[in-house]
């Protein structure tokens, strides 16, 4: 964080002197680490649903049962989620990542079945995501078409894909899934595995996002793509990668979905997620606008939308209000983030 | 103030280095129109140039050809006394001619220090290329501190900055890499008086160390008059009038360039007589 010393030195008139200035100080301090830590607003958020939902529900909710369940909806928006900031901090989207989620274990499974080895099976799945990200990046940099056109025709095209050659019947048994052994268990049988894989690839992400240099690449072209390039930042480069890591990484944890579930449904349809992941990254406190995002956060917003999703339940609440829950939630964190964007913008100079 | 100084010859430039950069002779047209018609410049190793001129005076042709943007159709620009062709801004650039645009370069979401090291970021662990944070704070304060640019903090996100702040910064990264010769465009456009201040005294600093060469172009004679050593002025594609700064004044200057209009207009009459 900022060091204050420097802070005061270079600005010595910033607050009048006495214990009043302290107060503000502490307040302003408080102010500006919300501002600038944008995941602690859905933390507070979501550690109060918690709090809630085991005041209503006691022992219920907070049993291992009820919390997988709640990994259970929040792994897959959240493993779409992660990867998908990139691309909002790009100011790009892309909205083909739900279906790649789902065409990814269709990949493996046909694969399979015509007796390929699980491993290859698995790494051509995983080749296949990265050429649908190159493909949707491509398209919108040499084209310049619209990464928001570019993905919605791919999501069709994927959608179709499926459907035709799956014959429109379902795929079961999946590879892995009535497997004991440890790769099995870490692929999707075990529970947890599923939430444990995007925690893991959101400290992978977050770390490239914040510690890197391709992180700094990604936040320069989002922030001001002139000036990045001018800066000599590969802007078109930076933006191809991005999409062939959130398809790499929603694909990845696609398969493992789909090991955990045992079966593949054809008519499953991947924009349902794409919506649910978009919210979790707002609810999170990435902003649409490029140049700001954070992958911790889209991770928290996945887990506050699966909280929600278990908890209403739990306490007999219809799932159809679910849907008017989590729309009331995605605006007030999309104002709050606006509202935060101004606050950044009006402190200038100080 | 050169007493009596009569305005129908151009002061001769003091010698106060060897030139930097050197335009000969160079015309650039737009189909019918000659846009510039033989300018003749020469900016000298350490000097604050100010370049002054109405609207289609072709000034921001002039720049665009010096940055790279455009090539001339005749005459010859010499970097160091040695010809030099820029096909691109990459080439300007490499010949160590950066132009900076107001702040527009900066990213507003990134600190000052990743700003300052934007495209040559210090990294660690190889491949990894994990950012050297610390090292590159260090060496962005110091070399801040160097040229005497405040800013509340290195770790400040430029979009956090004041307009002058952010303008010191984009001056400041130009510099770093090994620009010898630099553009500046409007550098004083839109700030208040103590902002002004930040870019003149940094201009001014800059200048003086030798480190850069500098031209600056604008519209406010008062901020060319703060600015810089030399003014020359643009007037219908042609370089009327080089003064010394120390040399004239405001009104002088104003006085000579009414009358080389005038001498513009009597001569283009006598022509069409």
């Amino acid at each position: 964080m900022t060091s204050d010393a420097q802070t005061s030195a270079a600005a010595p008139a910033a607050g009048p002197p006495g214990q009043q200035s302290e107060a503000v100080s502490i307040g302003r301090r408080v102010l500006r680490l919300f501002l600038y830590q944008r995941e602690l607003t859905p933390t507070v958020i979501t550690i109060g649903l918690f709090v809630y939902f085991t005041i209503r529900a006691g022992s219920e909710f907070t049993s291992s049962l009820s919390l997988s369940s709640a990994a259970g909806y929040a792994g897959p928006v959240g493993a779409i989620a992660v990867g998908e900031v990139l691309l909002l901090v790009l100011a790009e989207i892309d909205l083909s990542v739900g279906q790649v989620f789902l065409f990814s274990p269709w990949v493996m499974y046909w694969a399979h079945n015509d007796g390929v080895p699980i491993v290859l099976a698995i790494v051509l799945a995983l080749g296949a995501c990265c050429l649908v990200g190159a493909i949707n990046g491509l398209i919108t940099v040499r084209l310049n078409v619209p990464s928001f056109v570019t993905t919605l025709a791919t999501n069709f095209i994927l959608y179709g894909v499926v459907l035709v050659y799956s014959n429109d019947s379902e795929a079961s048994p999946i590879p892995l899934s009535a497997g004991t052994g440890f790769a099995s268990k870490l692929m999707g049988v075990w529970k947890w595995s599923e939430i444990l894989w995007v925690v893991a690839i959101t400290i992978v992400l977050g770390a490239m996002l914040n510690r890197t240099r391709f992180g700094v690449r990604i936040v320069a072209t989002g922030g001001n793509l002139v000036g990045a390039a001018e800066a000599g930042v590969p802007i078109r480069r930076v933006k191809v990668w991005c999409f062939v890591l959130c398809s790499f990484f929603a694909g990845l944890v696609g398969i493992v979905d789909a090991v955990k579930y045992g079966s593949l449904d054809p008519g499953n349809f991947g924009v349902n997620y794409i919506l649910y992941a978009v919210g979790a990254c707002v609810i999170g406190g990435t902003a649409l606008t490029g140049g700001r995002g954070t992958v911790l956060g889209a991770l928290i917003g996945a887990i506050l939308i699966g909280i929600l999703e278990d908890g209403l339940t739990l306490i007999g609440v219809s799932t159809n209000d679910f849907f008017i829950y989590i729309g009331v939630v995605i605006i007030l964190a999309m104002a709050l983030n606006v509202q935060f964007d101004r606050l950044i913008a009006r402190s200038r100079g100080r | 103030m050169s007493a009596g100084a009569q305005p129908a010859e151009p002061t001769p430039p003091v010698p106060a280095g060897a030139p930097a950069l050197e335009v000969r002779g160079v015309t650039k047209r737009f189909g019918a129109l000659a846009v510039l018609r033989g300018i003749d410049l020469v900016l000298r190793q350490g000097e604050v140039l100010g370049l002054v001129g109405d609207n289609g005076a072709g000034k921001s042709t002039l720049v665009k050809i010096l940055s790279g943007f455009q090539a001339q159709d005749g005459g010859e620009l010499l970097v160091e006394g040695e010809s030099v062709h820029f096909p691109s801004v990459q080439a300007a650039r490499a010949h160590g001619i950066e132009t900076v645009y107001q702040d527009l370069a900066l990213i507003p979401q990134l600190p000052v220090y990743q700003n300052l090291f934007l495209g040559h970021e210090l990294t660690r662990f190889g491949p990894l290329r994990l950012l050297d944070k610390r090292e590159m704070r260090k060496l962005a304060a110091k070399y801040l501190d160097d040229i005497n640019v405040r800013v509340p903090s290195v770790d400040a996100e430029a979009e956090r900055l004041s307009g002058g702040q952010r303008q010191a910064i984009a001056v400041a990264r130009a510099v770093r890499a090994a620009t010898k010769i630099l553009l500046l465009d409007e550098p004083l456009a839109a700030m208040g008086a103590r902002e002004s201040r930040l870019i003149v005294n940094l201009v001014k600093d800059l200048a003086a160390s030798g480190r850069v060469s500098i031209i600056v172009i604008d519209h406010n004679y008062a901020h060319l008059f703060e600015l810089c050593d030399r003014i020359n002025v643009m007037q219908g594609g042609r370089i009327t009038i080089d003064q010394q700064v120390h040399e004239t004044s405001l009104e002088e200057l104003t006085e000579l360039m009414v009358q080389s209009y005038r001498r513009q207009l009597e001569a283009e009459a006598s022509a069409g007589a």
